[in-house]
């Protein structure tokens, strides 16, 4: 957290505005970066807190924004990023407004920046510990879809009797000979809670494990705070005879050629030609301004609607 | 002592149960042995319900103990038990087959997946070994295998309730809860899920209190009988003795109503 236990008081007046310093008042910072001292030390733990009406609808991130807002400070670099790219409309948004409120620098480059908001992805180039993963939440309750009962849930969590999620795992091989959840796939944290790891695709699991950020995941609508601490170790729900697995895909990137990234599929034209490209845009260019290329080189560019300019749903 | 007398599996003393001005049960005492099956009768509203639900653990009566002779700690007070020993019992040692299916299964969750629960509860991860346990118990209650992967939703009433006893007895609990198992079922229907019932819990060597108003389900389950009237137990004995030989007013009118055809 760079200076964020420095007074900031008056550094949103300098921008001009009349907010407070990242637009929540300071007891309001301070009651959240309790909650996140909280979650920090009982790692996968969803702590409750009391979410702020912020100036975006909820779908926006209005989780992610009230943790990033209570943890940067004056001297930050913010970097948000929405399902791999920073120029989609819900990323440009959050950028706009914490330069705004805060009057901090903004990047798209992951090694640059020392606070990270997404929304369903995990950067593809490597995190230090001397920054920070804000994830925005949409549904914090694993368990939610076969136990809609909260205080049934809590006691789950409470007394750590995990074994519904398998039954959901069973029933994805029941029906379909494999385990076909791809996103938002649950994992044990610390060995002892089960955490939704929001929607990422589980191509990202393998990162959250022993990853050396903080990652700080919060859901405005369903008001929860939690978090890996830096170095936990994180570990996919799987059966021992059906092991978890990342996606792969028979590509490579046709604009970079990297065969290491989770990719998108993007249609290119009316006749149904398409192609795959990665889903971190700066991870892309980062690549291809060093020298990379795909199959695509030589042709000319396409213009495309990436796939995360469709509906918002992170919290 | 010479000899120590055998310790029994439920031992409920003195239990009372209110419902604010409502006694659902008054001073209710009675043992349960191994591999020992109560019948529980009684008219509507007689408290068969609420006595069963304090015995399991799911209602904390007004007065009274329920003890259990849980592997740990010996004969045990339930409601003294932390909660997370409370609910390993309900879900390894007991089973609960309710009247309402409904409120026994997970009706959107697939049959297999139903059985299956209890056996992932308890820690299996091996997908290959679940799958085959859970039909395994699908076929002993004789439910088609090709269903298995059908939600209980799309079964009948005697289907749903058969799952409710595979689910149920496949961690193989020492004693089941049933409150009315054959309850709203065709007479057909009732008489091959006795039956069936009758074989699995004589040859698992199951405990059981079952609650009914039939008393034919009694003749066909129970080794013993307890006869409830206004939340209290007004006779209590063999089945066949108390079938065949009421000695309380109220069973006798109970008997003499039901019995004859
Ligand atoms: N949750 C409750 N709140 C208030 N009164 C209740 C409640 N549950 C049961 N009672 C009352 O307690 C008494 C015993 O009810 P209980 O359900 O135990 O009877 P039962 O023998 O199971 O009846 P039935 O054969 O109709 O199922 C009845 O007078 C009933 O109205
Ligand atoms: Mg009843
Ligand atoms: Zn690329």
């Amino acid at each position: 957290m760079t200076e964020a236990g420095r007074s900031t008081a008056t550094a949103g007046r300098s921008v001009g505005e009349a907010y407070n310093f990242a637009y929540l008042d300071e007891q309001t910072k301070r009651m959240i970066r309790r909650c996140i001292l909280k979650a920090v030390a009982v790692p996968g733990y969803q702590v409750p807190f009391g979410s702020r009406e912020m100036p975006l609808p909820y779908g926006w991130g209005t989780g992610g924004i009230q943790v990033t807002a209570s943890i940067i400070g004056p001297d930050d670099t913010l970097k948000v990023i929405d399902q791999g790219a920073d120029d989609t409309t819900n990323a440009v948004s959050i950028r706009r407004f914490f330069a705004r409120v805060a009057g901090i620098e903004t990047t798209d480059r992951t090694a640059e920046a020392t606070v990270i908001q997404t929304r369903h992805r995990i950067p593809e180039h490597p995190m230090r510990e001397d920054q920070i993963l804000v994830l925005q939440v949409p549904k914090p309750e694993p368990m939610r879809y076969l136990e809609p009962r909260e205080l049934e849930c809590r006691k789950i969590h409470g007394f750590s009797e995990y074994g519904l999620m398998h039954v959901q795992l069973y029933e994805d091989i029941a029906k379909f000979g494999e385990i076909t959840t791809t996103y938002d796939y649950p994992v044990m944290v610390n060995r002892r809670h089960l955490m939704s790891p929001t929607p990422i695709p589980k191509f990202d699991n393998p990162k959250m494990h022993r990853f050396p950020a903080l990652q700080l995941f919060g859901a405005g609508r369903e008001k929860r705070i939690y978090a890996i601490p830096p170095y936990t170790e994180v570990k996919s729900l799987d059966f021992d005879d059906h092991p978890f697995e990342v996606q792969t895909w028979d590509e490579c990137c046709a604009l970079c050629g990297a065969e290491d990234s989770f990719l998108d599929e993007v249609i290119t034209d009316d006749e149904g030609g398409k192609m795959f490209v990665c889903s971190d845009s700066h991870y892309c260019g980062e690549r291809r301004a060093a020298g990379h290329v795909g199959p695509m080189e030589g042709e000319d560019a396409p213009s495309f609607a990436r796939p995360a300019d469709q509906e918002a749903d992170g919290s | 002592m010479t000899e120590a007398a055998p310790s029994p599996l439920l031992r409920v003393t003195g239990l009372t149960h209110r419902y604010g001005e409502i006694v659902a049960c008054r001073d209710i005492s009675f043992e349960l042995f191994a591999r020992e099956v109560l019948g529980v009768v009684g008219e509507s509203g007689s408290g068969k319900t609420t006595l069963l639900n304090c015995c399991s653990a799911h209602l904390e009566p007004t007065a009274g103990r329920v003890e259990y002779d849980t592997r740990t700690h010996g004969l045990a007070d339930v409601f003294g038990l932390r909660e997370p020993e409370r609910r390993m019992l309900m879900r390894t040692d007991w089973g609960v087959v309710h009247q309402n299916p409904r409120d026994g299964l997970r009706m959107d969750v697939t049959a297999g997946g139903n059985v299956a629960e209890r056996l992932i509860m308890t820690g299996a991860r091996h997908y290959g070994r679940v799958r085959g346990e859970a039909t395994t118990w699908m076929d002993r209650v004789e439910l088609e295998l090709d269903r298995v992967d059908d939600p209980p939703k799309t079964y009948t009433g005697g289907m749903q309730q058969r799952l409710q006893i595979a689910r149920n007895l496949v961690t193989k609990p020492r004693l089941v809860f049933m409150d009315e198992p054959t309850g709203g079922l065709d007479v057909s229907v009732q008489a091959r899920l006795l039956d069936l019932l009758r074989g699995l819990v004589r040859e698992l060597g199951i405990a059981a209190i079952v609650v009914t108003h039939d008393l034919a389900v009694t003749r066909l389950l129970a080794d013993r009988l307890m006869v409830m009237r206004r939340g209290e137990v007004v006779e209590t004995g063999l089945t066949d003795q108390v079938l065949d030989d009421p000695q309380n007013p109220y069973t006798q009118l109970l008997v003499s109503s039901v019995l004859q055809v």
